[in-house]
């Protein structure tokens, strides 16, 4: 018995040390944050604040970002809801309407996911300033939603193939069709589904860089771009970069803390089968 | 296919109705342009109104009554937006690879694998975007796979609190690269003397001077081993998780039976739970070797485009679109097309195979 307790107090011991290391950027950001201006110091980065909690910082961090926040907000929100809207119709037909080669052409949408983007920039690029949607966020919007077809058809796939289809059968003899089948018998089940795609792609067009940083211009940034500006300019305080960061960071944070078991079945999937 | 065929006036009405609705907004966006709060939204309405039209092809594609036709009509618009988005940008890009193409003005002149040539012969800075890659890959799915497998093993052990520690050790993954970066580049801070700080100033708090480090400011090629611990940071937790899965597919009646032989503890994960687990090692390490190959806005954040931690995602980034040489671009471009796809092409063949089988 005592061994067992030993052994316990070990293991406990190693999981507090790593959960130091994964916690230690959160602590660093939130006691900058708090700290007044005066005792912002990098000799005292590590110091409790001395003189009472101050918002001061996150106040002008919100200042520097308060337009990407908004821009972010309004590219992702559009964009997972429409996202998940087609991401299920093509999950219910290819998981319970295959036909000779669906499974091809699953793989060959899957494979999309996997893609550098690197590889694709530059049409990318001409094709959205022929359709003159570049440097704005709709044009954003719209390449999320199409780069997303993958992983959001892969999640509802796998969530539709754990159905009976004992369920359709019956909705069948009842005379439904295709469409009435997905109406009336798989949409309104698919809630949890939707939930965790929903999550997904709210997490990963907030944190995306890349397609944001070529796409927008200044005045459209989102907020991943506008914190990197942040960051490589000298002019920033650093207690008002964390604070930045920290307010960048946030919904994502909020969502996880709150909906985390969403996320991770998103983040899962994505593993495909493991 | 298309054998039974029932018509229904409604339907058809319906159909027309929708073609020509299309057609007509089709040709009023073509003369004139749309703007909705101040954003220029002419090819988007362009694209809504194909949708319209298509719903009337769709309404007709039902009268036949096969569900196959149905199906494969309403799956056509993803497949056509990936056949263009992923395939046709693919080709379109590997043809700008092949051509002399350099500066604003599209130039297709065909220059054979010069592109390719140029990069791997004569350019040092892509000598070290491909040493950089490989140091960070190894690194990273070795550490990932290594804290990963230890942290699932740990929380497998029935404490108290899993829940926490688990939630604790996956948060990172909801964060992005980008906000890692910013933070890491602060805790990794390279400044001596007076202005020592984040990390280094711990380590000086606790007198362990010797392991005071200039992090990824480190010459080259070393400090690109140090961009590795972000990475870390925000994907051991996903590797856990990973295995933890693993873990928990292994069935309890089995650790049990081992249990009953007179197994140790040791014994059941050395000779049981590990060579089970072998599948997920497999698509741990090809994700996370897809993500290390493509690794980019963490650098970005880290290391604010310095050459010494260049890697190709970056180089492609910068070479384009602020050197305006869009044929090297895209050759990096395609090239790291490559290298993902030797990786995961086998990867999805397997996993098609297996789900046929089904």
């Amino acid at each position: 018995m005592k061994r067992r307790t030993l052994i316990n107090i070990i293991l406990y011991a190693i999981l507090i040390a790593f959960s130091i290391f994964y916690l230690l950027p959160i602590y660093l950001m939130v006691l900058t944050g708090v700290k007044s201006i005066s005792q912002v110091d990098l000799k005292t980065m590590w110091s409790l604040p001395t003189s009472g909690l101050h918002i001061e910082n996150f106040i002008s961090g919100f200042k520097q970002l308060a337009p990407n926040l908004k821009n972010s907000l309004i590219m992702v929100i559009p964009e997972a809801i429409l996202s998940s809207l087609l991401g299920s119709l093509n999950g219910y037909l290819l998981s319970k309407w295959k036909f000779r080669g669906s499974n091809l052409i699953f793989t060959l949408i899957l494979f999309g996911m996997f893609i550098p983007y690197q590889s694709i920039l530059i049409p990318l690029v001409k094709f959205i300033q022929f359709l003159g949607l570049y440097g704005d966020i709709p044009g954003l919007i719209f390449v999320h939603i199409i780069y997303g077809i993958p992983i959001t058809t892969l999640i509802f796939r796998n969530y539709y193939a754990g159905i009976g289809t004992e369920i359709l059968e019956a909705g069948r003899i009842d005379g439904a069709s295709l469409l009435g089948l997905y109406r009336y018998i798989m949409f309104p089940l698919s809630a949890p589904s939707f939930a965790v795609v929903i999550i997904w792609q709210f997490t990963q067009a907030w944190n995306e860089f890349l397609f944001a940083v070529i796409l927008t211009n200044q005045a459209h940034w989102p907020v991943t771009v506008a914190l990197n500006n942040l960051a490589g300019s000298q002019l920033v305080q650093w207690n008002v970069l964390m604070a930045a960061t920290l307010l960048a960071a946030l919904p994502t944070l909020l969502v996880y803390l709150f909906l985390g078991r969403y996320f991770v079945r998103g983040l899962m999937a994505g593993a495909l089968k493991g | 296919m298309f054998r039974k065929f029932t018509l229904s006036v409604p339907r058809l009405i319906l159909a027309i109705f929708l073609m020509l609705l299309g057609t007509i907004f089709i040709y009023i966006l073509s003369k004139t342009q749309l703007v909705i709060l101040g954003k220029n939204l002419t090819s988007i309405g362009i694209l809504a109104s194909g949708l319209i039209f298509y719903s009337g092809i769709l309404a007709i594609i039902t009268m036949f009554e096969s569900e196959t036709v149905l199906s494969i009509a309403l799956l056509a618009p993803s497949i056509l937006a990936i056949a263009i988005f992923v395939y046709g940008f693919i080709s379109w890009s590997i043809r700008v690879s092949l051509s002399k193409w350099k500066g604003l003005n599209p130039d297709y002149t065909w220059a054979g694998l010069q592109q390719f040539h140029d990069l791997f012969v004569n350019n040092p800075r892509f000598l070290i975007d491909i040493r950089n890659t490989g140091m960070f890959t190894v690194g990273f799915i070795f550490g990932c796979l290594v804290i990963g497998l230890g942290l699932a093993i740990l929380l497998d052990q029935k404490l108290k609190g899993e829940n926490i520690f688990r939630g604790i050790f996956l948060f990172p993954m909801s964060i992005s690269f980008i906000a890692t970066g910013v933070i890491w580049g602060w805790l990794m801070n390279p400044a001596v003397g007076n202005r020592i700080t984040g990390i280094n100033l711990i380590f000086k708090y606790l007198g362990l001077n010797s392991l005071i480090s200039l992090w990824h400011s480190t010459p080259q090629p070393w400090g690109m081993a140090f961009t590795i611990i972000p990475a870390i940071w925000q994907l051991s937790g996903f590797t856990m998780a990973l295995y933890m899965g693993g873990i928990r597919s292994i069935s309890d009646d089995l650790r049990e039976a081992a249990k009953v032989d007179g197994a140790s503890e040791f014994q059941i994960y050395r000779y049981i739970i590990l060579p089970m687990l072998q599948p997920v090692t497999l698509s741990a390490v090809i994700i996370l070797a897809h993500m290390s190959l493509k690794i980019f806005d963490l650098i970005v954040a880290l290391g604010n485009k310095a050459i010494s931690l260049d890697v190709p995602g970056i180089y492609m980034w910068t070479t384009t679109f602020d050197g305006a040489n869009y044929g090297q671009g895209a050759a990096i471009g395609v090239l790291m097309l490559i290298s993902v796809a030797i990786l995961v092409i086998p990867y999805l063949v397997q996993n098609m195979r297996s789900e046929n089988e089904l």
